[in-house]
């Protein structure tokens, strides 16, 4: 199937990309790896595209004492190569690296990413383990969201039309902090099945478990310390969040907070 | 014979050379050509309104006036009539597939208005103009179901949904009376999808002055296509020329008619404008490439040391909705009768099998065919049964295989074996894996992690020929096959022939051939294929022949020619013709020669020099060939597979794997690698990956590759092929056909692998793709069979 017919416009910083959706209704496109399939079939028939992927502002990345700041067209192989500096030491960089196949990561965004909200996505549930927060821009300036209210159900967030995110800001994990992310795929390049991303932080109390793949948004759960040390197992915290959660979907994300958690290490840079 | 690994001295290019295939550097450079290549001027591009829903009765169709131009309906196709493919089989029940439907539909994705643009993407806002109407009816989504006496009948002039009910019997009474063991299980494989890299596609052109159609496409068998076509269309073969351009891999899809090509084809000539048509990813999901689905209630009957008694069996083929084009909706579930009992002996043998109309599209035929399907039924029976008499499967499997000693062996159903040593296949496979390391490492395993391994083993009849195919009766019966062998005025060397090769490397390995019987440098050599103008009339490419048959046909059509050569080189070199011998390029007599090149500028350009009685017809040869008894060759393969199966997640993983296949005499070893390989990794996919769900309202679930897992690089390990070369006496230099051989012992040697790996804990799987969920299933079950 091809696309119904649209027309194209590209933004080369933000002030121009904000004007673009001041003037009109029109679909931001980034890597266009989300998008594209789904005009492809026709599932999604923008009527204007505006694309952010050569935004001077979106495409850098800024480094403080305490945090990164990753523009939203900053690519999953831009961390993954490490072109743009790991707040983890090594952790996101993991993660980016085992998104898609490289073809996907070459042009797919950290911000495409978020904003498509696919359910098992690794950003979307990685970046609310991290504790990132996503800064949006919008015709009433610009708003401040945690990454786990970022998300609202499948394929579902909080922003507004002609709102566009700018950027998502990861603070950098205490010199103890351990982490863990495990995903099931049966293949390479495949959403997961089931995923569980952990930090253990008490130096800064920003211990968080995050299970994903879940057919809707991110799961925090509870008392993540209690998780973690194994006074509360996977199935049992999974339930309590989750009571109607069929018993084999249970297992399966049960299996991947248990193997998230053996997988936890310190920083590897 | 048997097991000769093939030391002895080869010619560089020449029969059992490892020859570079000599259509790649074209393919790898990007500069192959495919249909999608071709652009002509005036082009318009076809896309097809389908139909939504599974079974519905059509009550209207609602063109908007302003596209009436650019839309066509069944009515507005003159003269045309529809696709019938039927089996000579008593009692088959015939069906119509219509080009364009109008009063019914009987699967979702069947043609009903052909909308034409300057674009692809026009044509289809086009066709979503159409305002359509219908009248659902129930659909018959499930094989099983579809025989219940209350199911909605899809062609209602039938008494039941099936096409066909086959039966075959030989000496089963009596058989089952010494019976240690009586071992019932029932197997399913899924609805597959067969994912050539290029999918269908074709660019028809009317050509006003001479009055011929051309037919550019991606199809297997170009000849067969162009006869259904006159038929469907009406015209004269003289009126109908397809050229089937590089083809990006068929796998029995591309051996099909379609509906869309009679389509395309009548609007070219009425229209007189060139029309294309790309199939794309959707459409060969949902609609087109369907394949596989078998189910099987299958009984095992053996002694108490394992030997098999008899086997029982009812087996139903999900055949879709229409009889397709050329082979009909019969051939598989007939084949699975005549081929279950595989290379083992038994005494008595029951089997019934049914071709099942459902609301899906027209099963068609897939690298392996029916074999993939018997193949998984009766090695998971054999585990099955040794499993319940404690005996290893390697023990029943050599207990019941046909012996070296009994070749060439008549098996239970007239099957004719050639040749060869399928215990010794056997063996080599279990040397090669290591199987009582394995057996060692399992005792010691304690975590939720478990490995297992597991076998299977299978022949694959190739190039079977009239006496097999005219008992089906279908609208195709492979006779002689012909090669035209034409010696150009500067010596080169043009083989003609009517298969078509798409990944089987002819290029190289017709030309090697040639090579061989004539001597001339394989430089020099070029294979035309794909132009029902250029080429002799032939099946086309299916069925494992094409090494053998048309392999056969070239080495005669260049021995004639070669004859030929030698008189005219006899003459030159004033010796007797059966002096003359054709070595690198020359022919020599003694010491005396004359290179082939001087012996064709003779014939064409200076025939002042030609002997008294030289042979008018010259230096063109075009001969046929059979082979010396057509019920074809048998290749047979052990694959042995080592997994490791996860508890938690009924992940599966494969460790190790171990093909030993024995194909005859290898024209070209790394080519049959490729095809072992290739063929290896679609059985992977039946095993594990692949499958098309459909809804209980007929609906294809899996309409993109997001869906439809095919198996990836990442997923195959390090495949590891031994080869034994026992030649059939059968063909002309002892090969035999294994084009599909790789696809079908991999999801019975996997699913044997697993049931191994989880027999400790008493759960079994029984249906292929092994998905994680069915994995949990069988192992929950097992769980509460134990509690209860
Ligand atoms: C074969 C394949 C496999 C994949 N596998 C995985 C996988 O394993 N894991 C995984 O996480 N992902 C996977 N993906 C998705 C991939 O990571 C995409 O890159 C990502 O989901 C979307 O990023 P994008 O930049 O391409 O977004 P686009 O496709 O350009 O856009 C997606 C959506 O986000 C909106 N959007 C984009 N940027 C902004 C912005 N700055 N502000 C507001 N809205 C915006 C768009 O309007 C659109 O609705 C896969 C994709 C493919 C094609």
């Amino acid at each position: 199937m091809k696309p119904v017919d649209f027309s194209y416009l590209n933004a080369m910083n933000l002030e121009q990309a904000e004007n673009a959706l001041a003037g009109q209704s029109c679909s931001i496109v980034s890597g266009n790896q989300s998008l594209g399939p789904m005009m492809n079939l026709r599932l999604a028939r923008p009527g204007v595209l505006l694309d952010v992927s050569r935004v001077e502002e979106l495409r850098r990345a800024e480094e403080t004492d305490t945090e990164v700041r990753f523009g939203a067209a900053v690519t999953h192989a831009e961390i993954e190569d490490g072109t743009v500096p790991d707040p983890t030491g090594g952790w996101m960089r993991a993660a980016a690296s085992n998104i898609a196949h490289r073809a996907v990561r070459n042009r797919g965004t950290i911000g495409g990413s978020l904003c498509h909200a696919d359910p098992a996505a690794d950003w979307v549930t990685v970046l609310p383990a991290l504790s990132a927060q996503i800064s949006i821009a919008g015709p009433d300036g610009v708003r401040k969201v945690d990454a786990i209210d970022f998300v609202v159900g499948p394929y579902a967030t909080v922003l507004a039309p002609g709102e566009i995110v700018v950027s998502v800001a990861v603070p950098k994990p205490s010199a103890a902090a351990r982490w863990g992310y495990w995903k099931f795929v049966r293949q390479v390049g495949e959403f997961s099945k089931a995923s569980a991303a952990i930090l253990d932080d008490p130096d800064t109390g920003r211990s968080r478990v995050i299970v994903g793949a879940l057919g809707r948004q991110p799961l925090l759960i509870d008392k993540p310390d209690d998780v973690i040390a194994g006074r509360i197992d996977g199935k049992a915290a999974l339930s309590h969040a989750l009571p109607d959660m069929p018993a084999c979907a249970v297992r399966m994300h049960a299996v991947a907070i248990d193997r998230a958690i053996e997988q936890m290490a310190g920083s590897p840079e | 014979m048997a097991g000769d690994t093939g030391t002895k001295e080869r010619s560089n290019s020449g029969v059992g050379a490892r020859q570079i295939r000599r259509e790649d550097d074209r393919l790898l450079r990007g500069k192959g050509r495919f249909v999608a290549d071709i652009k002509m001027s005036g082009m318009q591009e076809l896309a097809f309104l389908r139909s939504p829903l599974a079974h519905a009765r059509i009550k209207s169709i609602t063109v908007p006036d302003a596209l009436r131009d650019t839309v066509y309906l069944a009515a507005d196709l003159t003269g045309v009539i529809g696709i019938r493919a039927d089996s000579g089989l008593p009692g088959f029940r015939s069906s119509v597939q219509p080009i364009l439907a109008d009063t019914k539909v009987r699967h979702v994705g069947e043609l009903i208005a052909a909308c034409l643009s300057d674009t692809r993407a026009g044509a289809e806002d086009i066709a979503e103009e159409i305002q359509t109407e219908f009248d659902e009816l129930p659909a018959v989504w499930d094989m099983t179901a579809a025989q219940s006496p209350d199911a909605p009948l899809i062609h209602e002039n039938w008494d039941k949904n099936a096409f066909l009910e086959t039966q075959t019997e030989v000496d089963f009474d009596g058989a089952t009376a010494d019976a240690a063991v009586v071992v019932n299980k029932t197997f399913r494989t899924a609805r597959q999808c067969m994912a050539p890299i290029e999918g269908r596609g074709l660019v028809a052109v009317w050509d006003r002055t001479l009055e011929v159609l051309t037919l550019h496409s991606a199809t297997q068998m170009p000849h067969i296509v162009r006869t259904g076509l006159a038929e469907c269309l009406g015209l004269d073969h003289g009126q109908v020329r397809v050229i089937s351009p590089d083809v990006g891999g068929g796998f029995g899809y591309k051996g099909i008619l379609l509906a869309e090509e009679v389509c395309a084809c009548y609007l070219a000539i009425k229209l007189d404008r060139p029309i294309r048509w790309i199939e794309d990813r959707r459409e060969h999901l949902t609609a087109g490439a369907n394949c596989r689905e078998h189910f099987y209630d299958i009984t095992g009957y053996a002694a108490a040391d394992g030997t098999l008694l008899a086997v029982d069996c009812n087996a139903l083929v999900d055949s879709g909705a229409y009889s397709s084009y050329p082979f009909s909706a019969c051939l598989e579930a007939a084949q699975v009768t005549s081929i279950l009992p595989g290379p083992y002996k038994m005494r008595g043998y029951r089997c019934s099998a049914t071709s099942v109309t459902t609301n899906k599209p027209p099963i068609l035929p897939f690298r392996g065919v029916a074999r993939t399907g018997v193949c998984f039924a009766i090695e998971l029976l054999l585990d099955a049964i040794a499993r319940e008499l404690s005996i290893a499967p390697e023990e029943i499997r050599a207990r019941n295989l046909v012996t070296p000693q009994e070749m060439p062996f008549t098996n239970i159903t007239n099957k004719y074996f050639d040749s060869g040593d399928y215990p010794e296949a056997l063996r080599r496979a279990i040397e090669a894996i290591d199987l009582p390391s394995i057996r060692s490492e399992q005792k010691s395993q304690t975590g939720r992690e478990r490995i297992g391994v597991g076998l299977s083993i299978f022949c694959e009849q190739g190039a079977h020929g009239t006496s097999v195919y005219h008992g089906w009766g279908i609208p195709m019966v492979p006779g002689f096959e012909q090669a035209t062998a034409r010696l150009t005025p500067d010596g080169g060397l043009e083989l003609r022939v009517g298969v078509h090769s798409h990944g089987q490397g002819l290029e190289t390995t017709l030309a090697q051939i040639a090579h061989e019987r004539l001597g001339i440098t394989i430089e020099k050599i070029k294979v035309v294929h794909g132009d029902t103008a250029y080429t002799p009339y032939s099946t086309g490419t299916w069925g494992s022949r094409c090494i053998v048959m048309a392999g056969g046909a070239v080495a005669t059509a260049c021995d004639a020619l070669g004859q030929r050569i030698r008189n005219i080189a006899g003459h030159l070199l004033q010796s007797e013709n059966d002096d003359v011998a054709l070595e690198d390029g020359v022919a020599r007599a003694g010491t005396a020669s004359v290179s082939i090149e001087e012996v064709a500028k003779t014939w064409y350009l200076k025939p002042q020099l030609l002997p008294d009685g030289v042979d008018p017809r010259g230096l063109e040869a075009t001969e046929g060939y059979k082979t010396v008894q057509d019920t074809g060759t048998f290749s047979y393969a052990c694959h042995a597979v080592k997994v490791s199966v996860d508890l938690d997640l009924g992940h599966v993983k494969l460790l190790d794997y171990v093909i030993a296949e024995d194909a005859g005499t290898m024209i070209n070893p790394m080519i049959v690698d490729g095809q072992v390989l290739g063929g290896a990794v679609q059985g992977i996919g039946t095993a594990l990956f692949e499958e098309m769900p459909f809804s209980e309202t007929g609906q294809p679930m899996a309409s993109t590759l997001a869906d439809y897992h095919l198996p990836v690089a990442a997923d195959i390990p390090d495949i590891r092929i031994i080869h034994m070369e026992t030649p059939s006496p059968l063909s002309y230099f002892g090969q035999k056909g294994i084009g599909e051989s790789g696809a079908i012992g991999p999801p019975a040697a996997i699913a044997n692998a697993v049931n191994d790996a989880l027999s400790s804990l008493g759960a079994e799987v029984a249906q292929v793709p092994m998905t994680p969920e069915r994995i949990l299933a069988a192992l929950d079950q097992a769980e509460k069979g134990d509690k209860a």
